[in-house]
């Protein structure tokens, strides 16, 4: 009996603090009651906190080769742990363990600078398209469904292999081009929803100007969609870049290190030395499932249909 | 030019679409509004009132529907007016409240901000004078503690505030004319008469005229002068509120006040009901002479009702669209 009420009471505790919660509070709160959303957060804090501090935690510098890795290395043996080097030598007798690390740094670069990219210009042409409508909107979105049409890593591809010399930059602007139509299209679709609103129509009647109806009525309300598919897009745009370096159309610099490459590089030594090809797999799978699991979480959380 | 501060004539709002036929929405409607007046708009879902709103205030969207008639604001016809001098009026000449309070404020701006724009929009006031401003008007609206409600978000907030919170947005700028459409449909019953008591002691405090629109006869019983019962998108009975009310003449009218249920009335008597519903109506206009468009749901139709459309026809201040209409009763009128 009494347990009952004790939890009826909970309940009724529960209910009156939630009531004076905001949502971003209570998708807050969601989130972290959820386990897929911890291991995702877990994955993507670790990823983080590691491409940050990855200079301090890298026992040496990642070009530099080491006369006693050299030594043993041959073409039909590369050298495993030792002391001093926790994950052995590379194919070209740099310390692997530190270049594992560094290599964090350039794929949290090229993902959140893509996607920075990608969300700017997106959030731009969906926004034009949705407020203006008309023939502003026919056009836009007609290039943007070409866009779509075509696969993205066929699409990062073409755009990467269009630059004379392949870079780093290059591959940026190519992870970053792919994923600007489909921003465009989420926020397309949200603003029109938003123009149908009640509360655009009330603001309407009230002589609001168009512009302040555009940027402070309906773009602040049409961003959620946009701003989860950002976290699902930080996952393919790592895995694309990866992609792009593995296929040679990044920096091919041999002395950078970079998960891509690092895998495209293990290739010819996967008979030897499989571990060279393993790590920066799994490193790249691990930090893209981080991100999707959070991004699905997130959205989950801030779906409103999800709230009781 | 009479001294209507609104003049609706002869407005008609269709509803296009490629390949079908019109939908006409509004046929024909005219009612003018005095200064400082409470006007009715009374009707069933469908009989085209918060159209005739829209229309006014020029929210309807802007293809697929054809407007023509003219409304007149101070003998200037909004019709005619470009949408940026439209714009200008809206908010601060005339503005609108809406059915549903929570869907009307921003979800993710604080409702003081959401007043302060229509202050710095339409009277030109600074941040801080406008925030002053928004504080004494949600004080005005009788939202306790107003300074520190400025910064609450609409889901904070309970039904009956937020429609406060919207009554003084559209009052911030001491419009002429207020048009509410159906302001406390979504709100219970005892919000609804405090929120019917604001609003008449606001626009008699600030002689703004209002358009009430609504479909309850209760709210149109305590607050209308004038009444305007719309019928299939024409005016079919027009009345002042008591004569309206001792004597319904239109069969229309007269079925909506029977069916209302009276506290004075004598136990275990069947409330009357209309019968059949909109979709039976006959159309107004037809190739050969029209009908009455309440025709088949009429408990008085004469043959002729098929076969006329019935004009409107002026009876001292109250206006008649029957062939058949109700008969004066003895020591009634």
């Amino acid at each position: 009996m009494t347990s009952l009420l004790e939890r009826r009471r909970r309940r009724v505790d529960e209910l009156a603090e939630a009531s004076g919660r905001s949502l971003t509070a209570d998708a807050f709160q969601r989130l972290r009651r959820n386990p897929v959303a911890i291991v995702g957060a877990v994955l993507v804090g670790l990823f983080v906190l590691v491409s940050i501090l990855a200079p301090w935690l890298a026992p040496h510098d990642a070009a530099t080769a080491f006369p006693e890795l050299q030594r043993t290395l041959r073409p039909d043996s590369i050298p495993g742990a030792q002391p001093g080097f926790p994950l052995g030598s590379d194919q070209n007798g740099r310390d692997f363990f530190s270049r594992m690390i560094l290599a964090s740094r350039q794929t949290l670069l090229v993902g959140v600078l893509a996607t920075l990219i990608g969300l700017v210009f997106g959030v731009l042409i969906g926004a034009l398209a949705g407020a203006f409508g008309g023939w502003v909107d026919t056009v836009l979105m007609r290039v943007t469904d070409v866009l779509l049409s075509i696969p993205s890593l066929l699409l990062a591809i073409s755009i990467a292999a269009l630059a004379a010399k392949p870079s780093q930059t290059t591959v940026i602007i190519a992870v970053a081009l792919v994923s600007v139509p489909v921003f465009a299209r989420l926020l397309r679709g949200s603003m029109l929803a938003q123009r149908e609103s009640d509360h655009v129509l009330a603001a309407t009647s009230l002589g609001v100007r168009r512009r302040a109806i555009v940027l402070r009525h309906m773009l602040p309300n049409a961003m959620g969609p946009v701003i989860v598919q950002a976290t699902l897009t930080l996952a393919t745009s790592i895995l694309d870049a990866a992609a792009l370096s593995f296929l040679g159309l990044g920096d091919g610099d041999p002395a950078r290190a970079e998960w891509g490459l690092m895998l495209a590089n293990a290739q010819s030594y996967l008979d030897v030395r499989a571990a060279l090809a393993f790590w920066p797999a799994i490193a790249i799978i691990l930090v893209a499932l981080g991100f999707t699991l959070l991004g699905e979480a997130l959205r989950e959380a801030l779906d409103p249909k999800g709230r009781r | 030019m009479s001294s209507a501060l609104l003049e609706v004539e002869d407005l008609r709002v269709a509803f296009t679409r490629r390949g079908e036929p019109d939908t006409v929405a509004v046929d024909g409607v005219s009612f003018d509004v005095e200064p400082g007046e409470i006007v009715g708009l009374v009707g069933e879902s469908g009989c085209g009132k918060s159209v005739t709103s829209l229309a006014v205030m020029r929210l309807l969207p802007e293809r697929g529907n054809r407007v023509t008639g003219s409304i007149r604001m101070d003998g200037e016809d909004l019709l005619a007016l470009s949408d940026s001098a439209m714009r200008e009026r809206r908010g601060r000449d005339l503005s609108m409240i809406f059915q549903d309070p929570l869907s009307s404020l921003n979800p993710v701006i604080p409702v003081g901000l959401q007043v302060t724009e229509v202050l710095t929009r339409h009277r030109g006031m600074r941040k801080d004078a406008a925030r002053r401003e928004a504080a004494e008007l949600l004080d005005r609206v009788g939202i306790p503690d107003p300074t520190r409600r400025l910064d609450s978000y609409p889901h904070q907030m309970s039904g009956g505030m937020r429609q406060r919170a919207l009554i003084a947005i559209a009052l911030a700028c001491t419009p002429r004319l207020l048009i509410a459409d159906e302001p406390t449909t979504a709100l219970d019953v005892t919000i609804q008469a405090q929120i019917l008591d604001l609003l008449e002691q606001l626009v008699a405090e600030t002689g703004t005229a209002l358009v009430m629109i609504t479909h309850d006869l209760g709210v149109v019983a305590g607050l209308c002068d004038r009444v305007n019962v719309l019928y299939a998108g024409r005016i079919v009975e027009r009345a002042d509120r008591h004569e309206l009310f001792r004597q319904p003449r239109h069969p229309y009218t007269h079925g909506l006040l029977g069916s209302i249920p009276r506290l004075d009335g004598p136990p275990g008597v069947d409330l009357a009901a209309i019968r059949g519903s909109v979709n039976d109506n006959l159309p107004w206009a037809a190739p050969e002479g029209g009908a009455c468009a309440f025709a088949p749901r009429c408990p008085r139709a004469l043959d002729v009702c098929a076969e006329v459309a019935p004009a409107a026809e002026r009876a001292g201040t109250r206006l008649l669209r029957c062939h058949n209409p109700v008969p004066v009763t003895e020591g009634a009128a």
